[in-house]
């Protein structure tokens, strides 16, 4: 089942990180200078796929388990224990069980996808992961008749994670996909980045990368799955309904109730970079638009 | 008198006032600088426009304890107080500054974001009433409305720094405690202000 979608840009393709930062930075001076009237000038307009780099894909997280600062994750999650690393697997499944990490996922095909990733709180990357298509994984344990959607649990580890301390969301961190979503090519379970083992604050050992949607729904260091008949818990979506909804679907034209998602803060662009336009679906709408085929977006944002 | 600070009053009066101004333009100006320069991490964007939300709010809270702190210690910042209030309107300013054009961008987007987002309203509103206080801060303006006018007029103050802190916990994702704690601070401030003026009364 891997290999069902392409990039269509690799790392060698891309423009070389110190350039595209070269070009920027040339563009940021400008609108520097001229300071107030620069409204509008200096905006990246074109939709480069460079990768961020390792740095700053490492060190601006959310990740509120080690804290609520996009700093935090950087500095506390180094405690977190990845090895060993078991994965709960039970609901709807014909082998449920608790898998060793690499029992699940041993021998499965480890790709390279480059990715938009947009957070609810409108900034954006591009990350290079390395995963597996998270429906390989759920071929292996073999999916029951009657399930509808997969539900996912991050690890609660009080001593390993401070923010836990807080009631921030009602931990553990929990959330889930549509059994078709989680069935789609460009859902993977990421492992790495930059080809190497994904750090902690990135979500390790095994993370989910949805593209299509808010990062929130990328749930991080996964410990439990289970295939659900119902709808399952998800924790944004509980805390608050009205700003988070199932889905999540990355949307421009459908608001966050206290913020425009019409436009993202690229990281990593500099102070005077501006915004650029959020695409629909982030970008992979030819290749997701027909799973909410005459679904009002609206409504189930 | 809770705890005697009176002592540190004597060397304070030596500190020109200016001093806080100076230091204000020196400590934004370089906040600015290390955004520019990655100082602040990877998304100066976001991490100024907090940086100078979080002075001016902090600086805000700091103006309203001058006067019970002088009640409860005896420490006397009171010709403080001015540079240290139009220093925090410089913070509110440049928050605003740095939101406006470098964050949202463009005008139609400024305005929908004032209009249709409750918190930036709230953060707006406090911005506005803020305007006429910094621009009365000076003794010209004192002695042109009368101290009792002037003094009414300046109580906008604690509206301006409530609405600040409503916009800091309205805007942050879930439960979060820090901006419940300026919260706090603020209204045990307000407290004390109105404790006082009742006692004065009776």
């Amino acid at each position: 089942m891997a290999h069902r979608w392409k990039n269509d840009l690799s790392i060698a393709d891309a423009t070389p990180y110190a350039a595209y930062m070269n070009r920027r930075q040339i563009m940021a001076g400008a609108a520097g200078l001229i300071g107030a009237t620069a409204l509008g000038l200096g905006r990246a307009t074109a939709q480069e796929l460079v990768p961020n780099s390792w740095d700053e894909i490492t060190s601006y997280n959310n990740y509120y388990e080690f804290g609520t600062e996009k700093q935090d994750p950087r500095r506390n999650a180094g405690r977190l224990t990845t090895s060993p690393w078991t994965i709960e697997v039970d609901g709807l499944v014909d082998n449920p069980g608790t898998y060793d990490l690499a029992e699940l996922i041993g021998g499965l095909e480890v790709e390279e996808r480059i990715y938009r990733f947009r957070c609810v709180e409108a900034w954006s990357m591009v990350i290079p992961w390395n995963g597996i298509e998270l429906a390989d994984i759920l071929t292996r344990v073999g999916v029951q008749e009657g399930a509808n959607y997969v539900a996912f649990e991050t690890v609660m580890r009080p001593d390993e994670m401070p923010g836990l301390r807080y009631p921030v969301l009602d931990w553990p961190y929990r959330e889930g996909l549509r059994l078709d979503e989680a069935m789609h090519p460009l859902t993977i379970m990421a492992t790495g980045i930059y080809g190497r083992p994904i750090p902690n604050q990135n979500g390790a050992p095994i993370r989910l990368v949805v593209p299509w949607k808010y990062g929130f729904k990328s749930i991080k260091s996964i410990s439990r799955i289970t295939l659900t008949r119902d709808e399952p818990f998800a924790s944004w979506n509980r805390a608050n309904p009205r700003e988070y909804g199932f889905y999540s679907n990355v949307n421009p034209e459908v608001d966050h109730p206290r913020w425009s998602q019409a436009t993202e803060r690229r990281v990593g662009a500099g102070l005077f970079a501006g915004r650029q336009p959020t695409l629909m679906f982030n970008g992979y709408e030819a290749e997701v638009a027909s799973l909410y085929a005459g679904m009002d977006l609206t409504a189930y944002y | 008198m809770i705890v005697d600070l009176s002592r540190a009053n004597a060397p304070l009066r030596r500190v020109p006032s200016s001093a806080i101004y100076v230091v204000s333009a020196f400590w934004a100006a370089w906040l600015f600088y290390l955004a520019a320069t990655g100082g602040l991490g990877v998304e100066p964007i976001e991490a100024l426009e907090h940086r100078y939300g979080l002075l001016a709010l902090q600086m805000l809270i700091a103006v309203l304890a001058i006067t019970p702190l002088r009640q409860f210690t005896g420490l006397s910042l009171l010709r403080f107080r001015r540079a240290l209030g139009v220093s925090a309107f410089g913070f509110v300013l440049a928050h605003f500054l740095v939101w406006a054009i470098l964050d949202v961008g463009t005008w139609d987007a400024i305005a929908a974001d004032i209009i249709k987002r409750p918190y930036v309203t709230l953060g707006m509103a406090g911005f506005i009433l803020l305007i006429p206080l910094a621009l009365t801060s000076n003794d010209y303006a004192l002695r042109r409305l009368g101290a009792i006018r002037w003094r009414r007029l300046h109580q906008l103050g604690y509206l301006a720094t409530l609405f600040a802190a409503v916009h800091f916990i309205w805007l942050v994702k879930g439960l979060q405690f820090e901006p419940l704690i300026y919260t706090a601070i603020l209204l045990f401030l307000l407290s004390l202000r109105l404790r006082s003026r009742k006692s004065r009364a009776a």
